[in-house]
């Protein structure tokens, strides 16, 4: 065999380790209650969860609690299949939080707890507006 | 009035550009498949007319949407939605490209330059190259084309000449057709930044030149010149690795210099999209190398030349088309051009693909083997190497694709990409470098100098020990303490020593040819500045102060930021650190002004001077002065002491931007030969929420009394009749006094100055004045003229505070250092490639 050939198999076969071991570290998109089944059952990996903050009938946004000296905060996320989880997170709220509509954590249960190790935030973007606002 | 004209002329312009490169195209394929002479002869002359014209038309397009916006005119969208009157002028340059229509220009700006010197370089590929480089134009024109095929209800591309009225839907338009907003939605304000001014544009040269060698070689397989079209393509090849990489650094620049995630890489979606590209460009130039010489690496060479700019259309199709949206933190959103993208990105592949499996059979290869001590089999395992390291970021990038294709079959899919970027790629990719490293340093070697096992130990011996010594040394100095970052540690020192010896060989005989060697002792010393600031970067604000943050969750939280107070020192990574105060930034003079020393107008632009205004001993404004500021900006000024001398002031700044939904924290960055100080506000102090204040707490004072409120020292100065008062108008009837009283604060004087006003004799009102850095309001209660007594209402409450994060980049110039020396043997590299070729008649016809 030449050696063009045997570097040729190398390359695949990392190749194919290389796709193997993403397939292994790639996270998921699930709810809470099968986050809350995964972490249970001794899963530690982390996984996304969608969701809306929770608002009370006026469109208020409810259920944030900043840490003492707001150096963490928690909130209350409504996942995509309407259940309530308190969220855990140990960074300063981000500004524009209340803003956003949609949230993705990322992050896992500890105990009946919800930490979150990432927060990505989904704001309205002013691509999507459509009615005027500034300077009319 | 509208201004209607601009943009019809801006849209004529358009579809110039997309007639006239399709015109060229099928000229210039005429003229490369005719036979005979004088039909060649004229078909090329009609192409180049029709190129030249494209080009004129695509400069065109740019000058009147760039009038556009430089005349705000808001009844045209693209102005309205990126620009504002306010904007400083050199950033509406970047106005232009902050939307996809912009870019895309800019990136067909590029094409048009670098055909114009195609043509005009006179080369015997022209007619082939420009058949494929027009196509390529034109797709990229119907991008912008925005025109609607009115049977079919198809629209085809985005126009940026769109009127505001038409992109709209708002109601004010059925009433006032004619409306135009009196200003514009404003940049962005993490693109108003100088890199950003200059990053899109170097991206995209990046882009456009990828184009050249596509072409060439898509040339080369179409008329069976397998491989001629190699050593033209090789200069290109060159000067795209250069530009396309100092493009990527200087977007890293930016995020550094912007954004506060703490870093210059993320491994996020968007910069994976051109990171890969990047990499199989590195691999493509290594196989061009050697198929210059030797056949076997020709087929190697056509799929990587190939796929490389395939990949750069990928990733056009990843950012551009929305489908990042949920794993990206900033992707284009879709403008409805997805269908388009992926139409033109099928197209080209398919294109290539077909082309190179019809020549497959055909194309030359060498039957002997490559022997482990040549140069070819050194050259084929880097650029394997390099093929691997993008694929395994090429893998998970693509998942929300495979999310989609999975969709479009009726399945589900919840894949998700790897929770931890950083830790997921870094791991992996810093094994990639460190064989990449090794065979770098070894390769070069087989490059220039016949090897065989007793000249390869003698050779590299050196290298090994000096490498190891280094090595022992940087494990003595610095806190190189994991094994595999040692290892990347030796490895990147092994390519500098062993290049950097090559490379002084090669200076003295012939420094044309020391490209190679610069690029490589770069890449060296890129790893190592990589391998600090990246794998030793520090959080430096832990949290000292005592108080455990939040019983439940452990200690092990809360300890990356760090509260302060105004004027309340803190200790940090071995600083004494403190908070000074929020500042303004006035427009037209350098420097940073106290926010209490102003006055706000009317005009939130615009400010009136409380005093006269100093900055770093120098007048800046004299007392009652209008000027202007940049109201989005606030910075936070904080001084860093050691042992009581003040050693930096830095000016993390917060912009709000309530029209771009959005409010962003940047970072100032101290930077020190060997290490960067990098602070950035985590959680700015809520300007919108009233503060709590504490109770009312009665104080009577005399005139020129000492007294106390919030712990400082306090003094009533003086009691004055005010004649006017911002907000109320006064009668004869009406008596108001104020009285002034200094505060002394650990840095500066404070005045307060409460108001009361009686009127009509009876009615009472009460005017506080308070300071949120001394944390104090003082009401004027009462006055006891028998008693020459003043009754002070006083309330404190928290000081003004900011929530900072501070880290550490040890060796992050060896970084930048590295990227500047590897551009520079690039560019050395490329011209000699560029010299070698014009010397040489290699063509299409006469080969």
């Amino acid at each position: 065999m030449k050696k063009t050939h045997i570097i040729a198999l190398l390359v695949i076969a990392a190749a194919i380790a290389i796709i193997v071991s993403t397939a292994g570290d790639a996270s998921s998109y699930v709810s809470f209650d099968r986050a809350y089944q995964m972490a249970s059952s001794g899963n530690r990996s982390n996984i996304h969860v969608v969701g809306e903050l929770k608002k009370d009938p006026s469109g208020k946004i409810t259920g944030i609690e900043e840490g003492a000296d707001r150096l963490s905060f928690s909130f209350i996320l409504i996942d995509d299949a309407q259940r309530e989880q308190t969220v855990y997170y140990n960074e300063p709220m981000p500004p524009d939080f209340t803003r956003s509509e949609k949230i993705v954590v990322v992050g896992s249960f500890e105990g009946d707890r919800f930490v979150a190790g990432k927060i990505l935030l989904k704001c309205p973007s002013k691509y999507q507006e459509t009615k005027l606002n500034a300077g009319v | 009035m509208l201004h209607y004209f601009v943009g019809n002329l801006g849209h004529f312009f358009v579809i110039t550009s997309f007639v006239s490169g399709l015109i060229a195209s099928f000229a210039y394929w005429r003229a490369t498949v005719l036979p005979e002479l004088t039909l060649k002869h004229s078909w090329t002359f009609n192409g180049r007319v029709s190129f030249v014209i494209h080009a004129a038309a695509v400069v065109g397009v740019i000058a009147t949407l760039f009038t556009i916006i430089y005349k705000h005119y808001f009844e045209y969208h693209y102005a309205y939605s990126h620009s504002s009157r306010h904007l400083p002028g050199q950033y509406m340059i970047s106005c232009f490209w902050e939307g996809q229509e912009g870019s895309f220009l800019l990136w067909m700006f590029w094409h048009a330059v670098i055909g114009m010197f195609l043509i005009f370089s006179r080369q015997s590929w022209e007619a082939p190259v420009m058949t494929i480089f027009s196509l390529v134009q034109s797709f990229l024109a119907s991008m912008i084309l925005g025109v609607v095929i009115p049977v079919l209800e198809l629209k085809i591309g985005s126009s940026p000449f769109v009127l505001l009225r038409d992109a709209l839907n708002d109601p004010i338009f059925t009433l006032q057709p004619e409306f135009v907003p009196r200003d514009g939605n404003g940049l962005n304000p993490l693109l108003q930044n100088y890199w950003m001014v200059i990053h899109p544009p170097t991206l995209f040269l990046g882009f456009a030149l990828t184009l050249v060698p596509f072409s060439f070689a898509m040339s080369g397989l179409w008329l069976r010149k397998y491989s001629e079209w190699i050593r033209p393509a090789l200069p290109w090849t060159l000067l795209g690795g250069s530009v396309l990489g100092l493009g990527i650094l200087m977007g890293g620049y930016w995020a550094y210099e912007t954004l506060s995630f703490g870093g210059y890489w993320n491994w996020d979606p968007v910069e994976n999209a051109v990171y890969v590209p990047w990499i199989v460009l590195i691999a493509s130039l290594h196989a061009l190398l050697i198929a210059r010489s030797n056949p076997t690496a020709l087929k190697l060479s056509v799929v990587l030349v190939l796929s490389v700019f395939l990949l750069i259309l990928y990733s056009t199709f990843l950012t551009r088309s929305g489908i990042l949206g949920d794993a990206s933190v900033h992707s284009f959103t879709d403008l409805g051009l997805s269908g388009q993208l992926l139409i033109y990105l099928l197209f080209f592949t398919g294109a290539a693909a077909v082309l190179t499996i019809k020549r497959w059979k055909e194309m030359p290869s060498s039957e002997k083997d490559v022997g482990a001590y040549s140069r070819e089999f050194w050259v084929f395992l880097g650029a394997a190497t390099l093929c691997l390291m993008g694929f395994q970021v090429l893998v998970p990038t693509s998942i929300p694709v495979y999310n989609k294709l999975l969709e479009s079959f009726g399945l589900s899919s919840n894949l998700a990409p790897p929770a931890n970027q950083l830790e997921f790629y870094s791991r992996v990719q810093l094994w990639f470098g460190v064989v990449i490293a090794i065979l770098s340093g070894t390769g070069q070697y087989f490059w220039w100098l016949k090897m065989d096992r007793t000249k390869l130990k003698q050779e590299l011996l050196g290298p090994v020990l000096v490498s190891l010594v280094l090595l022992a040394v940087l494990i003595a100095t610095t806190r190189l303490t994991q094994p595999a970052y040692m290892v990347l540690a030796l490895a990147g020192l092994y390519v500098i020593i062993a290049n950097g010896k090559l490379l002084y060989r090669t200076l003295k005989a012939n420094p044309g040819l020391s490209g190679g060697g610069i690029a490589h002792v770069g890449m060296g010393l890129m790893l190592i500045g990589l391998l600090y600031s990246s794998g030793y970067s520090r959080v430096v604000s832990l949290n000292n102060t005592g108080l455990l943050y939040n019983r439940e969750m452990g200690t092990e939280f809360n300890r990356d930021n760090l509260l302060l107070f105004v004027n309340e020192p803190r200790t940090m990574g071995g600083y004494e650190i403190e908070f000074l105060g929020e500042r303004l930034e006035p427009r037209h003079k350098p420097g940073f002004i106290k926010r209490n020393e102003v006055e706000p107008t009317g005009d939130p632009f615009k400010v009136v001077a409380k005093k006269n205004i100093e900055y770093k001993g120098k007048p800046l404004f004299a007392e009652r002065d209008t000027f202007e500021i940049f109201p989005e900006n606030t910075f936070y000024e904080i001084e860093l002491r050691k042992n009581g001398k003040a050693v930096a002031t830095l000016f993390p700044r917060v912009q709000l931007n309530p029209g771009m939904g959005g409010i962003l924290a940047s970072p100032d960055i101290r930077r020190n030969l060997d290490r960067d100080l990098y602070t950035h506000v985590s959680a700015p102090m809520n300007r919108e929420a009233e503060p709590e204040w504490s109770d009312l707490q009665e104080i009577r004072v005399h005139p020129n009394e000492k007294f106390f409120v919030n712990d400082y020292v306090a003094h009533l100065d003086e009691v004055e009749r005010i004649t006017e008062l911002p907000g109320v108008r006064l009668t004869d009837d009406d008596v108001a006094v104020k009285i002034i009283v200094r505060i002394e604060a650990e840095r500066d004087t404070y005045t307060l100055e409460p108001a009361f006003l009686i009127r009509n004799r009876v009615d009472v009102g009460r005017i506080p004045d308070e300071s949120g850095e001394l944390g104090v309001r003082l009401t004027l209660l009462n006055i006891r003229p028998d008693e020459n007594e003043f009754v002070l209402g006083l309330q404190t409450r928290q000081k003004d505070w900011v929530i900072i994060k501070a880290m550490e980049k040890p060796f992050i110039n060896i970084l930048w250092l590295g990227t500047g020396l590897l551009t520079v043997g690039f560019l050395v590299a490329m011209t000699r490639r560029f010299r070698e070729e014009s010397g040489d008649a290699s063509s299409p016809q006469s080969a």
